[in-house]
């Protein structure tokens, strides 16, 4: 379970760029979510069914509200996705890219597994570009 | 605005005169008419076809305008009050209470009346007439101590009226003048067929026979004297129903001109002799002809308030073609039924044993369908009728349209695009097939096609052409019909749940690998999940089941726009002690919940932070209380009126009954979500025709209901059997609700369920109450299975620590609320506050947080 996210996280972490432990791996559940606070901010962290750790803002910006934690985890395609649990919009978990409405993203975290916790640190910024 | 509105006085409030109105509301009349309706029965306008039905359901499911008064207040409803004379020269009608309406246009609606024959005893009392309510009631009393009824006339009225003579428990006979029944619909073979299967109920035919007189017993009827036997059929209730007479006689006295066989003399336009008076429906005669069916009254109402805007509409004459189910027996006629048509050939397929006659006239050179009669098994009327009326070639081997072999559906017809499908709505066949095949937002399958342009959706006959006439279009496009769940799994959630059952699979992850593709999503994970629980009697928070569910279920609660959560403890059948109510006063005011009663008889509590769910359900438990399953797809409340218990009208005990199915089905996971109701008598004041299962007592037991449901798509739940007693009631509702369960769609609902399945509700009857295909039984030990099975998983939950672990805010702070969580207050109440984006929690930890809210 002490699998790393080896997506490549360059110039993602924040301005102070220190990642905090925030709970062990299992303390997200497989193909769910959990809500994390870090810095202040609401946090969504997701484990998908490949054992990847993603992490997004909490807060759904189709509803507004703090509760993208509480989607269902699950594939779109190849896509590994959350649909939010108020209205169903799905996110891809890798970009925070609406895949209802490409206009629309999810703040995505940086996020690491290292021993078997988990470690989130600072804004993510993903390319306009990226998309696979 | 000017003052230039005029005026327009309808003369009877039956169901012409109601559809006038509503028209005149619709098209916008009322923008320029003051509308006065004036009709002299005490009752609102009410369904007169189903008059039967009134010792069934009461007067209030058959009336047309419950509320009393249309929802326009430029038309006025004057009821109770006869008209007594009509003045064209004046442009004024007299009412029987003296006032005096001018009118810029009348419309005379005046129906008809039953014809009673002037033989000697004929207004004796015991006698009557069978055409309005109060009639009925009347017939209703005399039958409580008479024995034996008799009806004089055969016809279409005549049986309705006989079988609500045997309804009311009376030996019934019918005389009829015809040598057969319906003799203005069927021939003689379809008559014999007909007359066996009324036999066989019980009833006493008299055909060709007429009579002569009522005989008189202790001055009151005591019988028939008949012309072709000497002894008199005895019968304490006598009910004339020998055909009806045009009302025309305000119209006669005012010097309208008046068709030679009796009606007003109306042109194409329903205009009678004097050009500010109209006439429809019954007591009209377009080009001198009457029309004893409501659907051509209809189209003159149509018509009339077509030509006050000045539209082209006319009435040139009404296809007389009739199907409806008599004792249960289908009878229909549609087209040249009695081949009148020269040279033309019959086409008959008869079997005795079955009871079924079936007849196609044709055209001399055999290729064209003129007419039919069928009785017995009138499944084939949905293509027959439009096949006839559109002139359409027959099919190499016509004889197939009526064997028992053919549904009727099943033989290949191209009816051209101008057919005219449903009749009752004036539907054709290139309308439906524009529904979907229009680019701008088409309908993906029949039961949107019949709720977009209301083919089928009257009297149902022609659904399954036009679910046929759907399925044509795709496979002509070369589309296939997409049945997948979801792109995860490629079949329906019915097949997925057999799948299920027969493998005995417990997980998602087996369902997946075995019998799907990827990891899933929002759509199959909840179904599967829905699927399980209904088989397997789970927690659904257990470690496979729990994500799988959507939040509501994930946190046994409803998920409110801020994220909070509301909460509804059980209140089975509506009914809560003092206690219980300040139980949930002393919570909700403790945890600063804002409080609102529900439609189904319950309280809900708003804005409960997650974590806080389980000391708010602590307390609930231990008062006694469980969970409501307001956030399941599975039952919610079997609402009920106090019943005969507290009311003086009630028959049975409604709410014991509701108690009982609420906690026998409570928990039940479904495809969508369920609500039943149980009303004590006939007033339905607990709505039950407004639910998937609804109960209404009798005083014989109590009548079952099936498929409603309020929403954004209303339906009213049909009938499925009548006068069961507890058990039997019970035991369909267990079949009926089990094979909803394991064959209906994802999000599917009971009244839409049944459309989609093959025969609808007949369909359904054949497995519930014929028990046909022989799962009564396996269905009920499902039911049993689930009912015994049964724990409440808010108690559950509170029992089991790694459960409640998950009703924490954030798994690194489980002590700090989230404080984009906040409330405002309304009517001393809270509610949310408007969220502006994600909150810093160093900006606002705490604020509004409701009291009570630190774990």
């Amino acid at each position: 379970m002490s699998t790393v996210n080896t997506r490549d996280t360059t110039g993602a972490s924040d301005a102070m760029g220190e990642m905090v432990q925030v709970c062990r791996v299992d303390q997200v559940p497989l193909e769910g979510g959990v809500a994390a606070l870090v810095g202040g901010r609401a946090i969504a962290l997701f484990r998908t069914w490949e054992g990847n750790i993603y992490a997004t803002s909490n807060y759904d910006p189709w509803s507004r509200a703090s509760v993208m934690s509480r989607g269902i985890v699950g594939t779109r395609g190849d896509v590994p996705f959350v649909a939010s649990p108020m209205h169903k919009q799905a996110f891809d978990l890798r970009t925070g890219r609406c895949l209802d409405d490409e206009s629309v993203r999810l703040t995505m975290y940086d996020v690491r597994v290292l021993d078997g916790r988990v470690w989130v640190g600072g804004e993510k910024s993903v390319p306009e570009g990226e998309s696979t | 605005m000017t003052n230039q509105r005029k005026r327009l006085v309808v003369i009877g409030h039956g169901m012409v005169g109601h559809r006038f109105v509503q028209a005149a509301i619709e098209r916008g009349l009322t923008e320029t008419h003051d509308v006065v309706v004036v009709g002299e029965e005490t009752r609102p306008a009410y369904d007169r076809v189903a008059l039967t039905s009134f010792f069934e359901v009461g007067a209030d499911a058959l009336s047309l305008l419950p509320e009393g008064v249309y929802d326009d207040p430029r038309v006025r409803l004057v009821t109770g009050v006869e008209v007594t004379a009509l003045d064209p020269a004046a442009q004024t009608v007299t009412l029987a209470d003296g006032e005096v309406l001018a009118y810029d246009t009348a419309v005379l609606a005046t129906g008809a009346a039953p014809f009673v024959p002037p033989v000697p005893g004929h207004d004796l009392p015991g006698c009557f007439v069978y055409r309005t309510i109060d009639d009925l009631e009347a017939i209703r009393d005399a039958a409580a101590t008479a024995k034996v009824g008799a009806v004089i006339g055969g016809g279409l009225l005549g049986l309705e009226a006989a079988n609500a003579l045997a309804q009311l428990g009376l030996e019934t006979h019918v005389v009829e003048m015809a040598p057969r029944l319906m003799a203005v619909q069927i021939d003689d073979a379809g008559g014999s067929m007909l007359r066996r299967h009324i036999e066989k109920l019980g009833l006493t035919i008299h055909a060709g026979a007429m009579t002569k007189g009522v005989v008189e017993v202790d001055g009151r009827a005591g019988g028939l004297q008949l012309a072709d036997r000497d002894e008199p059929v005895a019968a304490d209730v006598v009910v004339f129903s020998a055909g009806i007479r045009p009302r025309d006689a305000l119209a006669c006295i005012a010097g309208l001109e008046v068709a030679e066989r009796g009606g007003v003399l109306v042109d194409e336009q329903c205009r009678t002799s004097d050009p500010h008076v109209f006439a429809i429906g019954e007591c009209a005669a377009p080009a001198g002809k009457m029309y004893g069916l409501v659907a051509p009254g209809y189209a003159m109402a149509e018509v009339v308030a077509d030509a006050l805007l000045e539209g082209p509409g006319t009435f040139t004459g009404a296809d007389m073609s009739t199907k409806l189910k008599l004792m249960g027996v289908d009878v229909a006629s549609f087209g040249d039924a009695f081949a009148t048509t020269p040279d033309s050939l019959e086409l008959v397929y008869s079997d005795a044993v079955a009871g079924v006659y079936k007849k196609l006239v044709i055209s001399d050179c055999g290729t064209k369908l003129l007419g039919g009669i069928l009785v017995g098994d009138a499944s084939a009327y949905g293509i027959l009728r439009p096949m006839a009326a559109s002139g359409l070639a027959l099919p190499d081997n016509p004889e197939e349209l009526i064997l028992p072999a053919s549904s009727g559906t099943s033989v290949q017809v191209g009816l051209p695009d101008e057919a005219v499908v449903c009749s009752c709505n004036n539907v054709t066949k290139a309308e439906i097939t524009d529904r979907v095949a229009r680019e701008d937002d088409p309908c993906a399958d029949s039961a949107c096609v019949t709720a977009c342009s209301k083919a089928g959706a009257t009297c149902g006959s022609c659904k399954p052409l036009v679910k046929k006439i759907v399925e044509d279009h795709f496979a002509s496009v070369g589309r296939t019909i997409d049945r997948s769940l979801c792109e995860h799994f490629s079949m329906t959630r019915a097949e997925l749940f057999d799948l299920v059952a027969v493998h005995g699979y417990t997980r998602f992850d087996e369902i997946v690998s075995a019998h799907g593709r990827g990891r899933g999503c929002e759509i199959c994970k909840p179904a599967i999940a829905s699927i399980l629980a209904s088989l397997l009697n789970h927690h659904v928070l257990d470690d496979d089941a729990v994500n799988l569910q959507d939040t509501n279920d994930r946190y046994l609660a409803n998920i409110q726009k801020n994220g909070s959560y509301s909460v509804v403890p059980r209140i089975p059948g509506g009914e809560i002690t003092p206690e219980k109510l300040i139980v949930i006063g002393e919570v909700a005011r403790d945890h600063g919940l804002y409080t609102k009663i529900t439609g189904g008889q319950r309280i809900d509590l708003f804005g409960a932070r997650m974590e806080d769910l389980p000391v708010i359900w602590k307390r609930l438990v231990d008062a006694g209380f469980e969970s409501g399953h307001a956030y399941g797809k599975s039952l919610r409340t079997v609402k009920s009126c106090v019943g005969s218990t507290w009311c003086r009208f009630g028959v049975q005990d409604s709410t014991t009954m509701a108690i009982d199915l609420e906690l026998r089905y409570r928990g039940l996971r479904s495809p969508h979500k369920l609500k039943g109701g149980v009303s004590g008598c006939a007033r339905e004041c607990a709505e039950a025709r407004g639910k998937d299962f609804g109960i209404i007592a009798t005083e014989k037991g109590w009548n079952l209901y099936v498929g409603g449901n309020g929403g954004a798509v209303p339906a009213h739940a049909q009938l499925l059997a009548s006068d069961l007693d507890d058990e039997t009631l019970v035991r369909y509702i267990d079949r009926f609700l089990m094979y909803y369960v394991r064959t209906a769609d994802r999000l599917q609902r009971t009244s839409t369920w049944i459309d989609s399945l093959e025969g609808g509700l007949e369909r359904v009857r054949e497995i519930v109450v014929d028990d046909a295909l022989g799962l009564g039984s396996e269905l009920e030990a499902a039911m049993a299975k689930h009912v015994g099975g049964y724990f409440d998983e808010w108690k559950a939950t509170l029992d089991n620590p790694e459960k409640l672990a998950r009703f924490t805010s954030f798994v690194n702070a489980p002590d700090v609320p989230d404080a984009h969580i906040t409330f405002d207050t309304s009517r001393d109440q809270i509610v949310p506050a408007e969220s502006t984006g994600p909150v810093l929690l160093g900006a606002s930890i705490g604020v509004g947080a409701p009291a009570g809210a630190t774990p």
